[in-house]
């Protein structure tokens, strides 16, 4: 069995003492930003961008893969205790957790969570590590007119998941696709919309817009209003599920892990709607579906799973086609590109210890977050009574100098005020930022392609159809869009999104 | 006409700026070339028209369908937050790390709900102590610590 055999080779590396500290770090940093409310993955991950350029690409992946996934972990904790998403994926995890914790069960919601999450984390390693490789082989055949379709369909995804209104999530996608052009153009060498500043000439930084949009936007939007946090802080007595719960609790675990390794693979996918669908999907097979809401354990277990499960074979698009398909993962080409790796099918067959090393360190970073979130409970709890006074100026701070390091000058941090200004408008708009910064990392990328592709047809455009794989992705964006343009099912969807805020 | 949804009305106001002037840009200052060689325009000509007719949907809308209004700006945190910001980066050479992040702290702070000074200036010493041993030290960033006139 060749995967085994993979896999073996993953863990030599995995378990070679600098990456597994390099894991240790990352997850240790994912559960804490998991934690906090306010940072995220993805502004954790743009910070971390800059200074992962000193090391070793396999240990500077491995860390910044544990930071998403261990997010996932920590999320759960501030969700159940304080009844705030400490990460947007465990969003529903609000609902049942902080019912639970006020019934004096806090002790087996955060136990329900971990142990769904691991479970969770088990299974989809092994997905990863069984459907990649075909995948990557199948991939290997496309050519422009392949992945110009692939991309529209993530975009296409991507809108379909955004909230509310559909013509802005286009728009921003297209805003984002625009954003990305200027630059240096590759084929005439021509500098587009660059107003003659030179620090332009090489496109504006992803980094950069990431942090604008999501960082700064973040803090100047937390700001406004002086919530108050509601902390359980008192002594969580057990941690353990009763036998009563272990029944209750195997179905929707097993449930939320795979419609999450389903839904996290598909472009545009991820954490978050892994975790919202699971709820949903429970919601409407369990038996208990009247609980919901006031403290079912259920509504934990399933939720959690997925979004650990969603979160890791996200990293599937990624791997193997060089697609991102998420911001996160958007983020992890960028930490690619620096290392002077070119994402894309190739990096399993020419970087195979790259590869399965990382996937080995999903599995070992998964058990680490286990022992993180159990026994340690109690540090994260402590974590959660830091104000947020404290908190701010600390991640400016870090974000300030992560942005400045990147080419040590000024220009890049008032390209993120820029940023920060216009995501600070697009909350206010309800404008959401995620398909933007989608858009902006594929704008090159889908105009080389159709370059390529228009060139190849001699300007034929029916070779987007002509093509059997091609024709299939435009058709499954064509279904997509029809499909949620329907008036019944688009106020499905505004429903759906309510209920989720 | 009233605008019904002014969320709607000044988003599609956005999308359209946005989505016009990247579409006149690129076709003043760049080639279009044609379908088959494709030229630097042709791509940024296509999006910026895609992008105002989008906008123009969305405009439209926010006469038809009823919307919240448009939650009011905070300028305080937005304008100092920024302001940090900005102070930080440029007066990172000639201040060093130390002046830059105090401008950045207290800046930042002046931001929030509550600016208690004493807090505030302990948070500031463990930053510099904490960025100087981490990003100076430890990553090797090349920024100057002290500020330049006492060098």
């Amino acid at each position: 069995m060749e995967i085994f055999a993979n896999l073996a080779l993953g863990f030599g590396v995995a378990l070679s003492p600098f990456n597994l500290l390099m894991c240790l770090i990352g997850v240790l940093l994912g559960t804490l930003i998991g934690v906090l409310p306010g940072v995220g993955p993805v502004a954790t991950i743009a910070m971390l961008l800059p200074i992962t350029f000193n090391l070793n690409p396999i240990g500077a992946l491995i860390m910044l893969a544990g930071i998403y996934y261990g997010a996932q972990y920590g999320g759960s904790t501030t969700a159940i205790l304080v009844n705030l998403p400490g990460e947007s994926s465990s969003v529903v995890t609000c609902l049942d957790g902080y019912q639970m914790a006020r019934q004096g069960r806090a002790g087996p919601a955060l136990a329900t969570a971990a142990l769904g999450s691991f479970f969770a984390g088990c299974v989809s390693t092994l997905i990863v590590a069984m459907f990649a490789p075909p995948l990557a082989e199948v991939a290997l055949k496309f050519g422009p007119a392949e992945y110009f379709s692939l991309m529209v369909l993530g975009l296409v995804a991507a809108v379909v998941l955004a909230h509310g209104s559909l013509l802005k999530a286009i728009a921003m996608v297209i805003l984002g696709l625009l954003l990305g052009l200027v630059g240096t153009d590759v084929n005439s060498g021509v500098l587009r919309f660059a107003f003659g500043i030179s620090e332009l000439a090489d496109g504006i930084g992803f980094v950069t817009v990431a942090m604008g949009m999501f960082g700064l936007a973040e803090i100047i939007t937390n700001l406004e209003d002086k919530g108050t946090r509601e902390v359980f802080t008192k002594k969580i007595t057990h941690l353990w599920p009763t036998k009563q719960d272990w029944k209750r609790l195997w179905a929707p675990v097993l449930r939320g892990t795979f419609l999450g390794s389903a839904l996290g693979i598909l472009p545009g996918g991820g954490a978050l709607l892994s975790s919202f669908a699971a709820y949903t999907l429970e919601k409407k097979v369990s038996r208990f579906s009247h609980e919901f809401g006031k403290g079912a354990i259920e509504g934990v277990a399933a939720p959690e799973s997925a979004n650990n499960a969603g979160a890791q074979t996200s990293f599937i698009p990624l791997l193997t086609l060089g697609i991102p398909s998420n911001a996160v993962m958007a983020l992890m080409i960028g930490a690619m590109m620096i290392q002077g790796i070119a994402p894309g099918p190739q990096v399993m067959t020419e970087r195979k210890e790259l590869f399965w090393g990382m996937i080995a360190s999903m599995w070992v970073g998964n058990l680490m977050l286990v022992v993180l979130n159990l026994p340690l409970i109690g540090m994260w709890i402590k974590l959660l009574t830091v104000p947020y006074r404290i908190l701010y100026p600390s991640i400016l701070v870090f974000m300030a100098i992560g942005v400045y390091s990147l080419s040590n000058n000024p220009f890049d941090v008032l390209l993120m005020g820029i940023f920060g200004l216009l995501g600070y408008v697009c909350v206010k708009l309800e404008c959401e930022p995620a398909p933007m910064i989608l858009g902006f990392i594929l704008g090159p990328l889908m105009e080389e392609n159709l370059r390529r592709a228009m060139l190849l047809s001699r300007g034929d455009p029916m070779t987007f159809i002509q093509k059997p794989i091609s024709a299939g992705f435009i058709i499954a964006s064509v279904i997509l869009l029809v499909i949620i343009a329907l008036p019944a099912l688009r106020k499905k969807r505004e429903e759906v999104f309510v209920e989720e805020a | 006409m009233k605008v019904k949804g002014p969320k709607e009305f000044w988003a599609g106001l956005m999308f359209i700026a946005f989505g016009l002037f990247f579409l006149f840009w690129a076709q003043i200052n760049y080639q279009m070339g044609s379908a088959v060689r494709m030229g630097p325009g042709y791509f940024p000509s296509v999006l910026g028209g895609l992008l105002a007719v989008l906008g123009a949907l969305v405009l439209i809308d926010a006469f038809v369908e009823a919307g919240p209004k448009v939650p009011s700006f905070h300028f305080r945190p937005l304008i100092m937050i920024l302001l940090s910001c900005l102070a930080f980066a440029y007066t990172l050479k000639p201040l060093g790390l130390v002046g830059a992040t105090a401008l950045l702290v207290y800046l930042g702070a002046l931001g929030g709900h509550e600016f208690k000074f004493k807090e505030v200036t302990i948070l500031y010493v463990v930053l510099v102590i904490f960025s100087v041993l981490v990003f100076v030290k430890g990553l090797t960033l090349p920024f100057p610590i002290w500020p330049a006139f006492m060098e």
